[in-house]
């Protein structure tokens, strides 16, 4: 369960966002400079907000009422980068062990060689992200945040970098991914089908106002309207 | 065409650019790192400031030092007065090399932390590593390549090092007497076949370490 309600302020605007999400799929959907990006950076503590709350199961993450702002390293919350973020000079086992290095008190029972192998890269564990293919670096990077078992999931234009055939695949497997974890996903996306397809539920951002929260009938009818 | 009598100055200047290559990493390397992704009021005057022994006249900074550590030095006197003498001394010559050597050390590295894409380390926070293994784990290596160029930069600048090392450490034979300085002084006395080896070794020397940093920085992108 993540509760937040904060205040960002921006060169030129200023960000708003309330929510209260169980373990659904969250679509943050508008145009780029909308500030979702912010959003994501925000619930991770990449970002402080100007004011606010963020709530993730009971424990408070940031609370500018009680001057609390959690590092990113003790949130809990995994991140997809837009570009994955693979880095470079590690080989994929490499990239999915990082975060379980960091955890020295977390015994996991989650293998990353497994993690890998259900998400169908396990073959692949010896390369280097630049000999993945598009569709494969989103697969190891998908196992890298999720072998940490973060409570909440952002994922920042998971799909843009993609050709349709394996954008497609991919958000079957994002969808299968959310009822095997049970916890709270927020995607970012400008793609409609992406949240059609995806979406729990729909905010659509307009210069940091969320012009609107509607189920996923109202929100094609505003996409429609958009169009 | 071609003799040496007197092998100290190699030896000499060696040791010299190692410790100034030591010291330029131990200072330039953090301070690059903490001014690459950070602004505050007064940083571009600290800039100027670090990087201003780059452009000055070797004079200029010689002048400098022996304010700093002559007798009658700021350091200088607190230093004496432990019975501690760095002018005319090895030590002096190591931070005439040190000083030259450090802006482009500092350059060079803060230019390689900032050609780190930050999508990397906002990866690393999410996974939990703290800033310390983010740094070594991978700022440092994504900006290795650059850092190696630095390091060779500011060795080359090290060991060339004349001017200054003249003012505050002199010509002292084994002890302060480096290969520019030998050179010099070899010349002025007309030891030619002296002058001329000495040469040949430094530009034999500095080639070769250029030559291969570039050949390996070639097979280190990713």
């Amino acid at each position: 369960m993540l509760e937040a309600s904060i205040q960002k302020k921006l060169w030129h605007f200023t960000l708003h966002l309330e929510l209260q999400l169980k373990n659904e799929i969250l679509v943050l959907w508008g145009h780029s400079g909308a500030g979702k990006t912010t959003i994501l950076h925000c619930l991770a503590g990449l970002v402080k907000p100007s004011s606010g709350f963020i709530k993730l199961d009971q424990q408070v993450l940031y609370s500018s009422a009680d001057k609390i702002h959690l590092s990113p390293q003790i949130r809990n919350v995994g991140y997809l980068f837009q570009d994955y973020a693979l880095f470079p000079h590690m080989t994929v086992r490499q990239n999915v062990m990082y975060g379980l290095k960091s955890k020295k008190h977390n015994k996991s029972s989650l293998d990353p060689v497994e993690l890998l192998n259900s998400f169908g890269v396990g073959h692949l564990i010896d390369r280097y992200p630049r000999q993945l293919s598009g569709g494969e670096k989103q697969r190891v990077a998908l196992a890298r945040a999720l072998a940490v078992q973060p409570k909440l999931l952002l994922l920042d234009e998971p799909f843009s970098a993609l050709d349709k055939n394996t954008r497609e695949s991919l958000r079957q497997e994002v969808k299968k991914l959310h009822r095997q974890w049970q916890i709270p996903f927020i995607l970012v996306t400008h793609d409609e089908e992406d949240a059609n397809f995806l979406g729990d539920r729909l905010i659509l951002l307009n210069k940091g106002q969320p012009s609107q929260e509607d189920d996923k009938i109202a929100s094609s009818q505003l996409v429609c309207r958009e169009g | 065409m071609f003799s040496l009598t007197d092998w100290s100055p190699i030896f000499l200047s060696l040791r010299t650019a190692v410790f100034a290559v030591i010291a330029v990493i131990i200072l330039g390397l953090p301070l690059a790192r903490l001014l690459a992704r950070r602004e505050f009021p007064g940083k571009d005057f600290l800039e100027s400031a670090i990087t201003l022994p780059m452009v000055l006249p070797p004079s200029v900074i010689g002048y400098g030092l022996l304010m700093l550590i002559g007798k009658n030095g700021l350091l200088g006197q607190t230093l004496a007065g432990f019975g501690i003498t760095l002018v005319f001394t090895w030590w002096a010559a190591a931070l005439a090399s040190t000083v030259v050597a450090f802006p482009l050390m500092y350059q060079s590295a803060k230019a390689a932390f900032k050609s780190v894409d930050e999508n990397y380390e906002k990866a690393a926070r999410t996974l939990g590593a703290s800033e310390v293994r983010i740094f070594l784990t991978v700022t440092l290596p994504l900006a290795w390549p650059g850092i190696l160029a630095g390091v060779v930069l500011s060795f080359a600048r090290a060991l060339g090092e004349f001017g200054a090392t003249l003012m505050v450490a002199g010509n002292i034979p084994g002890q302060t007497s480096t290969i520019p300085v030998a050179i010099f002084f070899a010349v002025d006395a007309g030891d030619n076949a002296t002058a001329q080896t000495l040469v040949a070794i430094v530009t034999g020397f500095s080639f070769l370490v250029i030559f291969w940093v570039n050949r390996w920085a070639k097979r280190q992108n990713y």
